[in-house]
């Protein structure tokens, strides 16, 4: 008999555990060459077997070597759950459970902090999935058809001006614009968020721009897409397809040498520039890809070494909202001639409102969206103790800033997107409508985006490895031979066909309710089934 | 479902005639109340015509109270109606004690001042008196302004004509315009201040018809104007918005369909007007009408308008004789008091249309 270490690390500790059936199993080894993060392995084992090898049953007890797929006993390889291997077997032979007894979480922290991708593990309370769409049209007016009418779901980015602010002069019956008012795109409610080239990988990010190109030019939807913080590949930022894009600024300011440069070359606009200070998966902390990520064209693009690229939790040289108003918003109005809608976007927060409040009173009325990105937001790499335990939930810190907005009657001045969690229950289309009524005045998508293309991660800790550079389903990966595993068209396809859902869906939400155009703030739509959700968003209750 | 209407005559007619004009429409209305403006007045009120004209319904306090306010604020009073009610028990009408109807003479010191200043003045008077008379519910003051005169109460349309004998006394008071309505807003409280027309400085408005951006309207229109108050009817919001792109913007008239009823933008895109309308749906979002909506408005200068919502959703249609224009919810209201006018110049207001009615009869349909 063994002696029992009781401290040495077991299968049993990890956070999911291999189930194997080597009844089922051909030993074909396509599940140890397709798992990425070299948690499975083939061994010999030996069985007592019962045998009979004669025409006459006579069975013999023999002791037997064979070969067989076992889990690493080791943290470094340790399972992520991400079900690649049952995906590749033949023979239904291997798969991963999660593990309810594991002890990954005190144990992994020996050797320093967690770092991983993904999302909030902790904190599945949804308020959303608490507030229904209650007012419906009954007799006092009537409902619409969501197939027969025609709807305007289209919402604004950037500056609007008070009315009586506005440069008009009445000509006869007619006004006339006798001066200039900031750019405002009007584009679709859904914009896809901001995930870089870098943490993406690049065919994963091309999917997503050749699905939201495909939404423009054949769908007729004016979805949008933010670059994330990492620059863009020069082509695009020369083509007309600029267009459809927001270029993101981040605190590490990737790309960006790249983009100045372009600008000369460049045959349109962007559609915005999202000036990033914070997200919500990890508020506080800046941009993070790790060096096995920073592959050359990764290099290339963001102009660096090959190092872990971790960007300051603060754009330096900031020390003010006024001050970034007056540097940022305004350097970068003026490079883009003032054409370009310039916004924001901050991790939701206790101070959300603060910033809010200061940005719809600055004077220069520079500021064209704030964006604000809920806890339940996603990320490509963070300390797993940012991503589980900071931020604040959207739902609130987005009504609190519109009811900001209307006390001081300067509703939709700045227009508010928001994300952090939308589409968290594959119903991003209930979640933006909610978001709306809300006050938001859109919302913007990236988890939802890249389980499109594939990706197998989710809120109870499957996967989450984006960080690695070991994405099994090529997402979020700079592995030449990973990449290869994501279907750029496949994946671009699910995207539209989602968002061809989401806009039907969203028209079957406002026909009950009888509006064809957004009911941005229409608050009276909505009721919740908990007293103090209601009452914290000034909504009806309901039980 | 309220029913509104409107007469536009170039001869003053007695209310009688707006009577004639709503109660055919009785099957599509509760009988739970009666409301009117009149606008650009004889009989009583003939020679006062400059004056401000108040119009309220209170308890014998409120009256003291008012009196006092007014005298200590400087307005001398001029003409006076008081109805000579008909105290039937067995008539349907929930009757305030006393109805006032006078008109006034500006204070001194206002002799002197801007007619802007007065019409500040005379919004400012009308607030004070209203807070004043909403302490032990002494009362309702619905307008107080040159020329017109507002009328409401809770009660069977017929037997509040009758208890004001509306039916029998056709001189002492008349009208050019007369913006009326039936049935209280009875998908809410019935209270006076929730019927329609609601009156603020020279603009008139009823609406029918359900506001779904009632919500997203008040919420903007309450910081927009100290005279936006009260929302206690969805449809009030319809007439701030309308003072507010026509008396406080100073746009044309035709901008407040465009606020109302905003062209979707692909279209808006393809006009050469496109950037004008654009910034104002981005300004003036929260203002949209996006229910199922018909309008009827009277302007300071008495042109009558209407419009509806953009898929028209609830009706209106327009009558014209020589003599008179009627707009009404159903065209058996029409057929009752023009039934020899040509049925084929009758106007369906259309969802993109504009009809506006000035001083001569002049019947203008603008197409957004």
């Amino acid at each position: 008999m063994e002696t029992i270490t009781t401290q040495d690390l077991t299968v049993s500790d990890q956070d999911f555990i291999i189930r194997y059936h080597p009844e089922l199993c051909t030993l074909c080894g396509s599940c140890v060459a397709t798992c990425t993060f070299n948690a499975i392995e083939v061994a010999p084992q030996a069985h007592n077997i019962t045998v009979s090898e004669t025409n006459e049953p006579k069975p013999t007890r023999k002791r037997k070597t064979q070969p067989i797929i076992r889990q690493k006993n080791d943290l470094a390889h340790s399972c992520s759950g991400c079900g690649m291997c049952a995906k590749v077997c033949p023979n239904h032979a291997i798969h991963p459970v999660k593990n309810p007894h594991s002890r990954q979480q005190l144990l992994a922290r020996l050797t320093g902090p967690i770092k991983r991708g993904g999302r909030n593990n902790l904190n599945p309370s949804r308020t959303l999935d608490k507030i229904l769409i209650g007012r419906i049209s009954q007799m006092t007016d009537p409902a619409l058809d969501s197939e027969r009418h025609t709807f305007d779901l289209r919402s604004p980015l950037g500056r609007v001006l008070k009315a009586d602010d506005l440069p008009l002069t009445a000509e006869g019956a007619d006004l006339k614009l006798t001066g200039q008012t900031p750019p405002v795109r009007w584009i679709y409610p859904l914009l896809f968020a901001d995930m870089s080239i870098g943490a993406l990988s690049t065919r994963a990010w091309e999917a997503i721009a050749l699905a939201c190109a495909y939404l423009n030019e054949e769908c007729g939807l004016p979805v949008r897409m933010s670059s994330g913080e990492g620059g863009m590949p020069l082509k695009l930022l020369q083509s007309d397809q600029l267009k459809y894009m927001l270029i993101q600024i981040g605190s590490g300011h990737f790309g960006w040498n790249r983009i100045i440069k372009a600008l000369p070359t460049m045959r349109t606009d962007p559609c915005a520039i999202i000036i990033k200070i914070g997200q919500g998966a990890k508020p506080g902390d800046g941009g993070l890809l790790p060096e096995n990520k920073v592959a050359p064209h990764i290099q290339a693009i963001r102009g660096v070494p090959k190092t872990t690229l971790h960007s300051p939790p603060n754009h330096q040289g900031l020390y003010s909202i006024e001050e970034s108003v007056q540097k940022m918003h305004l350097s970068l109005n003026a490079a883009f001639g003032f054409r370009v809608p310039v916004g924001i976007k901050c991790a939701a927060s206790a101070t959300s409102v603060a910033v809010y409040n200061n940005l719809l009173r600055d004077p220069y009325r520079i500021c064209g969206g704030f964006f604000l990105d809920g806890i339940q937001g996603g990320t490509g790499a963070a300390n797993e103790i940012s991503l589980n335990h900071t931020g604040h939930p959207i739902v609130s810190k987005l009504r609190d800033c519109y009811q900001t907005s209307v006390n001081q009657g300067r509703q939709g001045h700045i227009p508010l997107w928001v994300g952090g969690g939308v589409g968290l229950s594959g119903q991003a289309a209930a979640d933006c409508f909610k978001l709306i009524c809300l006050g938001a005045n859109g919302v913007f998508i990236g988890k939802i985006l890249i389980q499109l293309l594939g990706c197998v991660g989710d809120e109870q800790g499957r996967c989450n490895q984006c960080n690695s550079g070991k994405c099994p389903a090529g997402i979020c990966t700079q592995d030449p031979r990973l990449m290869l595993r994501l279907d750029i068209d496949r994946g671009a396809e699910a995207i539209v066909n989602y968002v061809l859902s989401f806009d039907s869906e969203l028209k079957k939400l406002l026909a009950p309710i009888g509006n064809s155009s957004l009911p941005v703030g229409r608050s009276d739509a909505l009721i919740s089934t908990d007293a103090a959700i209601a009452q914290k968003l000034g909504l009806a209750f309901a039980c | 479902m309220c029913r509104i209407g409107a007469i536009k005559s170039q001869t003053p007619l007695p209310p009688k005639k707006a009577l004639e004009l709503m109660l055919p429409q009785q099957e599509g209305h509760d009988n739970s109340g009666f409301a009117m403006v009149m606008q650009d007045l004889d009989g009583v009120f003939a020679h006062s015509k400059q004056m401000p004209l108040l119009s309220m319904a209170c308890t014998v306090k409120g009256i003291q109270l008012v009196n006092d306010y007014m005298e200590q604020h400087g307005f001398v009073q001029l003409a006076q109606w008081v109805p000579e009610v008909s105290k039937n028990p067995n008539l349907s009408i929930h009757a305030m004690p006393r109805y006032v109807f006078r008109t006034y003479d500006y204070p001194e010191i206002y002799q002197y001042r801007s007619q802007k200043a007065r019409e500040d003045l005379l919004l400012d008077t009308r607030l004070a008196l209203r807070e004043l008379l909403s302490i032990n519910d002494n009362g309702y003051v619905y307008s107080f302004w040159p020329d017109v005169l507002t009328l409401k109460e809770i009660g069977d349309p017929a037997d509040i004509a009758t208890y004001f004998r509306l039916w029998e006394d056709q001189s002492r008071l008349l009208a050019k315009n007369i913006v009326v309505q039936c049935r209280q807003n009875t998908n809410y409280a019935i209270v006076r201040y929730a019927a329609h027309p609601f009156f603020l400085q020279g603009y008139t408005l009823c609406a029918n018809g359900e506001n779904t951006f009632f919500t997203k309207n008040m919420e903007l229109q309450k910081s927009l104007h100290r005279g936006y108050i009260g929302f206690e009817s969805d449809s009030q919001t319809f007439l701030y918005s309308l003072h507010y792109v026509h008396r406080e913007l100073k746009w044309p008239i035709n901008y407040f369909k465009h606020v109302l009823t905003p062209l979707p933008l692909e279209e808006a895109k393809k006009r050469p007007d496109g950037q004008v309308l654009t910034i104002i749906r981005e300004s003036l979002a929260n203002l949209e009408l996006n229910g199922p909506n018909t309008i009827i408005a009277m302007l300071p200068d008495g042109t009558m308008l209407s419009l509806c919502d953009a898929k028209k959703l609830r009706p209106v249609v327009i009558g014209r004789t020589k003599e008179w224009v009627a707009i009404s919810s159903e065209v058996c209201g029409l057929n009752a008091i023009m039934p020899e006018r040509d049925l084929s110049q009758d106007i369906y207001t259309a969802e993109r249309e504009l009809v506006t009615i000035n001083n001569d009869l002049e019947v203008k349909i603008w197409k957004q």
